[in-house]
């Protein structure tokens, strides 16, 4: 059936494209013009927004989505400005950036590093961003961090809270804005003093990863620096979905304190778990048995119910804060959708401005010279208090809030509480700590 | 040619031009209309993935296809081939030589045993064995249990694993490439041809893939072909009369596991080779399960289905899941407001993070109607077409005798 | 002691939920001779459907409450749901928190109608196809009803607490004569473990003692002949399917207090219930109770922190060492017949 397909007129074609084209290859590995990956050249600069859809940890996703969405609008001058108008800089004016509009692709994590990856690529390769924000994983965060450093475009990593973001898996094109694992030890120590007192026996639920240790290492040293014991820590695989195995043994193991080192999911159903086997009604070495859970969100609180009532944990940002910042955003965000952002939805807008900004002070996308603009980068006015980017690991200083799942919550969305506002000085850390020791920052990468 | 009958060599040579014009075929829109931004999938991570995943699709029809024995646990296979190609960066260096055989050779290893322990069953057994050990070796792998076992770490858990500036790499040199390569080529540089409106990428790991999956086509062809594919289409037709006859199954059965079982390794090699860093989950049943809806999508027990099938599935994921709702307001810009709105919808649930509804609607609407996958399909259509052409040329052929 | 004693609870506990889901596929199975990889999907039908019932009691009017405001400092709207303007607010109250017990009402007829439709507009259709097409098309409409489910309700777990009376721990070690709350348990969990029972018992029990059920055991044996002695099977037959859509419904409502469902829970059961029925033997009731129990009560015992200090990480392989095991040395399962499944 098949028959040759060399007409003339098939000849002369493919000869003339390849005539024109020949002029024009470029090697990309060779220094060619543009010195750095996916310039823009023409009116617009796309941005990537890399979150999981679908999955355990979708309606974080969805919400960090939706603050993207509404910073991209504030950026090119629609809606009323939001954080722009407290942002202690003015560099942007609300026409884009550096006279570019700011287009956006979406792609789906699925809370998994393979697809994480596949989908920053074709956001890289494929649409020509020049920056990935948003994700609601460490693992997919360092994947992905890992990804964009070997690509040369900025990763402004979203809801990831592992030391090692920061830590032996920094990257010198990777930026985070969200508050760690030592930061929450640090932040909660004195309020659990103050609460509980000197001597308790901590049981650790662990979620086995990345975040889970890391976290679990830094909450053990605060608690132990109190004189608290950690009599056990229980590795669990992510999405067991089921904790009552693991949640069974301590009822009779002398331990009066169940720290859950889960998120999202995971979390939910630990801790409503926990709840129906009775632990908070326990007594136990004369004590009233306690949990927390170290790393708190609005949607989980909102996952878990009222079994949150009373149980403490931190949060990198809250709504309910008081300030400028705090009030314009949770405005601008709450009446385009009706209700008011989480956490995740705020690292992810606010980072989305800091780029901006920084690339109006660089005067140009380039990932080293935004990366230059970022680092040791000090400015006020994003809900956060003043707050700094640290050069020498990428890794943003600012206040951290102690939560407490609220007693009498009157209506859906102040389920959490704020019990404190841990000063900054108070979670700051040198950058050869042994917990985030190991690393190796490397040199900026514009790609190309 | 090349030991092929025409028919064969025929396929052969159409998924030699595939692979080697998907640049052009996959980009067939100009990059920057609305059209190429949706639709055009040929940037070289997409490409990558359609030959590396055809490559594990091909392998698998070899088991599924031939033997009709269905394992619901292959993608543990590419999860070993994995590990051990990031193994052989992290210790050796960055050529990806190394790492490519070892990833065969202990994806061979991996399947040999599980394929000689499974293989002692049959049906629906056989499946669930596969896919129990596959499970316990995503558990081990996840978790990194081997590692704690042993005291250090092995998988890196949910985080993955990836080579860091620390690792041993005996054989870097000074000035070795610090991404994957072969023999200095790096797999991650590129050609950039921009003509007129488009602008095609020729990518040096996308090619090395797709040389890889010519071989393992060609490869798949000749064991269809020989005493061996045979025998195992006669243990698929009746496995028990085969042994009646005195032949001893076992054998041809374990090979052809084994041999699929490579395939995968090999999959998992190339796929760590294009991005150093690999995770457990890719190990997980539900990605077993993908592979047999890439095979059964494309066709089982056919030569073509399993690249068809791959490329449907991960065009799905890569492009449909990428369609929201702001660009189909764009595609209906020209209709009026209200049914624009009305379209969009009706479609809203198939796309963005619908790409799995419309996924499992496919994949049903292939089993139930098309049996043969979507090479029945296409031979149904051809079919009609050729009778047409038949009784066209028999019209011809009346007219001038009148 | 406590620990074993819980720990056998809890084995007990998730041994129910196993044991329900892998009868519902052994009867499909048996009477049909369908491997239904879309099981799981109807128990996350099930405890959706308490979802539903919860959702539709809670729906509300608003009220506008100038005196309160919300976290926009506009003026507060109060939402009240129907029932508590109906029925008054305690009777109303009362009956939102009961809106588990009262899903499985409507869960049984929702879900024997769901089997009924499957079966006549889809399953029917494979009966003559191979077992893998089964599997295969059954798979697909598992992630088909897991992404509508998405759709609806999105991809969070969704609270749905068991009723205010429920909640709290029963004492079981006082029952054995072992020291006041040494062995606390969850009352909800009990309730479901009777539950199950209660199922189990009944299905059996109506395999046994009514005709209806002696015919349907005897079309599982024999079909044709059944068939030639003028009874109509195939309308059992899908009842039967019917029975055991119901019965995996009925499992997941009782389920959503222990676990809040999400859309992906059948497919988290889906592979669970496979290995059980395949344990317990393709195609056995008892074998299938059985194997549900046993592999539960293993799964606790492994995740006992004195049996991972042993072997790290045993109870997330547990199940998959044991079914290797099993159909290995007894290649039909625990209670298996001969010749199912082996073409």
């Amino acid at each position: 059936m098949s028959k040759s397909n060399f007409s003339r007129r098939g000849v002369l074609k493919t000869g003339a494209i390849a005539g024109a084209g020949l002029a024009l290859p470029t090697y990309l590995s060779a220094a060619s013009h543009t010195g750095y990956t996916n310039a823009p050249t023409g009116s617009t600069v796309k941005f990537g927004f890399n979150v999981p859809q679908t999955g355990p940890y979708a309606e974080e996703g969805l919400d960090e989505l939706r603050a993207q969405e509404l910073a991209v609008e504030h950026i090119n001058g629609m809606g009323d400005g939001g954080l722009l108008n407290t942002f202690s800089e003015k560099n942007l004016q609300g026409d884009g950036i550096l006279g570019k509009k700011v287009e956006f692709v979406t792609g789906d994590t699925q809370t998994k590093s393979d697809v994480a990856r596949a989908s920053a690529q074709s956001m890289i390769q494929k649409d020509g961003c020049v920056m990935i924000n948003g994700g609601s994983s460490s693992g997919v965060a360092i994947a992905v961090q890992g990804l964009c450093q070997d690509a040369g475009v900025i990763f402004m990593a979203g809801l990831t809270h592992s030391n090692d973001t920061t830590g032996k898996d920094k990257k010198a094109n990777g930026f985070r804005h969200f508050f760690n694992g030592y930061m929450s030890g640090a932040a909660l120590g004195p309020v659990l003093e103050k609460e509980y007192g000197n001597e308790r026996q901590a049981y650790h639920l662990t979620a086995d990863y990345t975040w889970g240790w890391t976290q679990q290492e830094s909450i053990a040293a605060s608690t132990e620096a109190l004189g608290w014991t950690t009599t056990q820590n229980v590795l669990t695989p992510v999405g067991a979905g089921d904790f009552s195995s693991y949640i069974a043994p301590i009822l009779n193991s002398g331990a009066d304190t169940l720290i859950l080192n889960h998120y999202g999911g995971d979390m939910v159903n630990s801790l409503t778990q926990a709840i129906q086997f009775g632990l908070k009604d326990k007594q136990v070495n004369g004590k009233d048995f306690t949990i927390i859970v170290p790393l708190y969100s609005e949607l989980m609180a909102a996952g878990a119910g009222s079994n949150i009532q009373g149980v403490f944990g931190s949060m990198n940002w809250n709504w309910q804060l008081q300030d400028a910042g705090t009030k314009a955003f949770t405005k601008s965000f709450g009446e385009k959708y009706g209700f008011p952002p989480s956490g995740a939805a705020h690292t992810c807008y606010v980072q989305t401005l800091l780029y901006a900004d920084a690339v109006t002070r660089a005067g140009t996308f380039n990932p080293c010279g935004v990366a230059e603009a970022l680092e040791d980068f000090d400015f006020d006015g994003m809900g956060n208090g003043p707050t700094s980017y640290r050069g020498s690991d990428h890794q943003c200083f600012k206040d951290v809030l102690v939560m407490k799942g609220a007693d009498n919550p009157t209506n859906a969305f102040d389920t959490l509480e704020i019990v404190e506002v841990t000063p900054r000085a108070q979670v700051e850390y040198p950058v050869d700590h042994p917990m985030f020791a190991g690393g190796d920052l490397g040199a900026c990468n514009p790609g190309a | 040619m090349l030991g092929l009958n025409t028919r064969d060599f025929k396929l052969f040579i159409l998924v030699c031009v595939l692979a080697l014009a998907a640049p052009f075929l996959l980009n067939p829109f100009p990059t920057a209309s609305a059209l190429g931004e949706s639709f055009n999938a040929g940037y070289p991570a997409l490409m990558q993935r359609f030959v590396i995943f055809g490559i594990l699709v091909i392998g698998f029809n070899i088991l599924f296809g031939l033997t009709g024995f269905l394992s619901f646990g292959h993608a543990a296979f590419l999860g070993v081939g994995s590990f051990a190609a990031v193994w052989m960066f992290k210790l050796l260096s960055y050529n990806v030589v190394p790492a490519i055989i070892l990833s065969v050779i202990v994806a061979g290893i991996f399947s040999v045993v599980i394929g000689y322990v499974a293989l002692r069953r049959s049906g629906i057994y056989f499946s669930i064995l596969t896919l129990a050990f596959a499970q316990m070796m995503y558990s081990i792998a996840f978790s990194d249990l081997a590692g704690k076992m042993m005291g250090f770490t092995l998988t890196n858990g949910e985080t993955g694993l990836q080579v860091y500036n620390d690792d041993p790499q005996i054989l870097m040199g000074p000035d070795s490439p610090t991404t994957p390569h072969f023999f200095g080529l790096e797999m991650n540089s590129q050609f950039t041809w921009d003509i007129g409106g488009w602008s095609f990428v020729f990518q040096n790991g996308y090619y090395f893939s797709a040389l890889f999956l010519i071989a393992a086509f060609y490869l798949s062809i000749r064991i269809f072909r020989s005493p061996m594919g045979l025998m195992l289409r006669a243990i698929k037709s009746n496995q028990t009369r085969m042994s009646y006859t005195g032949i001893n199954t076992k054998p041809y059965m374990l090979a052809a596991f084994v041999i699929s079982g490579m395939y995968a390794g090999l999959a998992g090699g190339l796929l760590a080779a294009m991005d150093p860093l690999t995770g457990a989950e890719r190990m997980f049943w539900t990605a077993s399960g993908e592979i047999v809806v890439m095979a059964i999508l494309g066709g089982v027990g056919t030569l073509i289905g399993p690249v068809l099938g791959a490329g449907i599935i991960k065009y799905l994921e890569n492009i449909v899941s990428k369609i929201n709702d702001s660009i189909l307001h764009q595609w209906f810009a020209i209709m009026p407001d209200w049914l624009d709105n009305v379209l969009v919808t009706i479609i809203h649930p198939f796309i963005g993070k619908g790409w799995h509804l419309t996924l499992g609607l496919l994949f049903m609407a292939v089993v139930i109607f098309l049996p043969g996958g979507l090479v029945q399909g296409g031979e149904k259509i051809g079919e009609l077409f050729r009778r047409k052409k038949t009784d066209d040329a028999a019209d011809g052929a009346k007219t001038p005798a009148e | 002691m406590d620990a074993f004693i819980l720990q056998i609870l809890n084995g007990l506990d998730k041994g129910s939920a196993y044991a329900l889901i892998a009868l519902g596929l052994t009867l499909i199975f048996g009477t049909l001779g369908v491997v239904n990889f879309a099981h799981g999907a109807l128990f996350l039908i099930g405890a959706f459907c308490a979802v539903t019932v919860q959702k539709i009691l809670g729906i509300s009017f608003e009220t506008i409450d100038p005196t309160q405001t919300d976290f926009l400092g506009n003026p507060l709207k109060v939402a009240t749901p129907y029932v508590e303007k109906w029925l008054g607010t305690d009777m109303g109250m009362a009956i939102q928190d009961w809106s588990v017990p009262l899903a499985i009402i409507v869960v049984i007829p929702v879900m024997f109608f769901l089997g009924w439709v499957m079966e006549r507009g889809l399953i029917k259709h494979f009966y003559s196809r191979p077992h893998a097409d089964q599997i295969l098309v059954t798979f697909g409409l598992a992630i088909v009803i897991g992404e509508i489910i998405k759709a609806f309700y999105g991809a969070n777990p969704i609270q749905t607490p068991a009723p205010s009376t429920f909640i709290g721990t029963v004492d079981v070690g006082a029952w054995l004569g072992m020291d006041p709350g040494s062995v606390a348990y969850p009352t909800w969990r009990l309730v479901y473990f009777a539950f199950s029972a209660v199922i189990i018992a009944g299905v059996f029990a109506f395999l046994q003692f009514t005709t209806f059920g002696m015919v349907v055991r005897a079309g599982m044996a024999d079909r044709e002949t059944v068939g030639l002695l003028g009874i109509d099977i195939d309308k059992r037959f899908t009842f039967m399917f019917g029975l055991a859509a119901a019965v995996a419904g009925m499992a997941g409502v009782m389920y959503t207090p222990i676990l809040s469902p999400h859309y992906n829970l059948g497919m988290d059961f889906l592979v669970l219930s496979f290995v059980v029925v395949v344990v317990g033997g393709m195609g056995s009731l008892p074998g299938a109770v059985l194997a549900g129990f046993m592999l539960g009560i293993l799964q606790s015992f492994a995740s006992m922190n004195e049996v991972k200090a042993l072997i790290p990480g045993i109870d997330q392989i547990i199940i998959y060492i044991v079914a290797i095991v099993i159909l290995l040395t007894r290649p039909r399962g625990l209670m298996g017949r001969k010749g199912v499944m082996e073409e």
